[in-house]
């Protein structure tokens, strides 16, 4: 099925950008004043006539926690059960000991800092977050915890999802052309298992290519392009044996 | 300091401007990387730097709000300012100003995205030649889009004088000084709401009107700037080759 092709402008606070009856699929990024569609932040304003929907993908922003949300987070403190992590969000996350070791523990006999300590760089999943408590997060799942080998790429929380790309394809991109492995955490930190440095610097290059150009369309096929030129320059291929 | 010839014989003010014209205005963007927004205004030589951290968690719990982001704002002088040193220490009037300029944000910002959060607003002038404060909106406004925060509108500001018994639009230091009246306002224009309006000095009902209408005209111009400033933040990226 073809998707339906939508308006796209790049808006800024204050800007009408629509009228009429529309269906609002971003509420924190649009108001409606009497008839007009009001964009809040600055981003890119997409209308679709045909489904009477509009959105706003926004371009600045802080990461707001969401449950199940894939995250990165240092280690800020240690308390007497349980860490506290910087995950980019106006607030710190909490990641109770009894989640991340599996068994209560004893805080009288035990020391966290054992286990993890201020710095240490954790891979977790939201578990809980609403507006009347500060989000808390778990180990609990396929590939979570602390993290102890790779690199952390970090890159603007709003642009995660061109990092991902539509379905997933830009993703694929950068797994499949440059053979690192990429988990992309929904706060905007990229973490990356790369085979050798000369990847990891393509990969990273990429990525902030994408951060940097994520509002003009035909990202896909330029940061494909990118990666194979810059495997060339390297030596990485060569002009025809094309192996990875 | 004896007083200068503020509107000269043929009309035009001190500085060669008439009396309904701006200075010439400039404005970027995401100037500063660490902080979460960022934005440069000038109004002629008047020069004022804000800067967006957050929203973020504080250290004193107690200025949190439940419900909705606390906004502080910080409007400070540079020493190099001004003619004559200005000490750093913030004085009554920059007290005074900070809370104004956060007044003058507080209906544009929708700060119930973020409860129980701060977001600081820092800013500094760099060059003081009349104007400041409404400069400082302008920038303040930029900055906070710039950071992502929801904004039902900008906020710019201009100020509206009264020197030699004429009323002029974005008045300078000197026009400040001997004029007879001087009169900050800062409107949302899409919003059509007026979130600051001062007046230092006598006007009449007719030239307060007048100079109202002269105000908005003078920032629906400045609205422009901004908006396109934000704008070219982005414009101006091209594609690598």
């Amino acid at each position: 099925m073809e998707l339906q092709e939508a308006r796209r402008t790049l808006v800024v606070p204050g800007e009408a950008f629509a009228e009429g009856e529309y269906k609002i699929l971003t509420p924190s990024y649009v108001i409606r004043l009497d008839k007009r569609y009001v964009a809040t932040v600055v981003g890119l304003a997409q209308v679709n006539d045909e489904a009477k929907e509009i959105s706003i993908i926004p371009l600045e922003g802080c990461y707001i926690p969401q449950p199940e949300d894939v995250v990165v987070g240092y280690v800020v403190d240690v308390g007497l059960t349980s860490w506290e992590l910087d995950i980019r969000a106006p607030f710190t996350a909490t990641l109770y000991a009894v989640d991340f070791l599996g068994r209560p523990v004893n805080p009288a006999k035990e020391d966290l800092n054992n286990y993890l300590t201020i710095g240490d760089t954790i891979l977790a999943k939201v578990e809980v977050f609403d507006r009347n408590r500060g989000p808390i997060v778990t180990t609990k799942g396929k590939g979570l915890g602390k993290v102890v080998r790779g690199t952390v790429i970090e890159i603007s929380p709003v642009k995660v999802a061109r990092v991902i790309g539509r379905k997933g394809s830009m993703h694929q991109i950068l797994e499949g052309e440059t053979g690192c492995e990429v988990i992309v955490a929904r706060n905007g930190r990229i973490l990356a298992n790369c085979p050798n440095r000369e990847l990891e610097d393509i990969l990273i290059m990429a990525i902030i290519k994408i951060d940097r150009e994520a509002h003009i369309p035909g990202l896909t096929d330029r940061v494909k392009e990118f990666i194979i030129r810059e495997k060339v320059k390297r030596g990485l291929i060569g002009g025809e044996t094309k192996t990875d | 300091m004896e007083k200068p010839k503020l509107i000269k014989e043929n009309g035009l003010r001190h500085d060669g401007r008439r009396p309904n014209e701006l200075r010439p205005i400039r404005m970027s963007v995401g100037i500063l990387n660490k902080a979460s927004g960022s934005a440069l205004v000038e109004y002629g030589e008047t020069k004022v730097l804000a800067a967006v951290h957050g929203p973020r968690e504080i250290p004193q719990r107690h200025l949190l709000l439940p419900d909705r982001a606390v906004i502080r704002c910080r409007y400070h002088m540079l020493s190099f300012s001004t003619h004559e040193r200005k000490s750093p220490v913030p004085t009554r009037r920059e007290i005074e100003l900070s809370k104004v300029i956060r007044e003058a944000l507080e209906p544009v910002v929708i700060s119930e995205t973020f409860p129980r959060t701060a977001i600081d607003v820092f800013i500094e002038i760099i060059n003081a030649d009349g104007g400041t404060r409404t400069a400082a909106v302008t920038a303040a406004s930029l900055a906070l889009a710039d950071a992502g925060i929801p904004m039902k509108d900008l906020v710019v500001g201009v100020a509206v004088g009264k020197v030699d018994g004429v009323l002029v639009l974005d008045i300078d230091e000197e026009e400040d000084m001997f004029g007879e009246a001087d009169m900050p306002v800062a409107i949302a224009p899409s919003l059509g709401i007026v979130t600051l309006l001062q007046l230092n000095g006598v006007l009449t009902r007719e030239e307060f009107s007048e100079a109202l209408r002269l105000a908005l005209a003078g920032a629906n111009l400045i609205y422009e700037k901004a908006r396109e400033a934000l704008r070219d933040r982005y414009m101006k990226v091209r594609v690598e080759e």
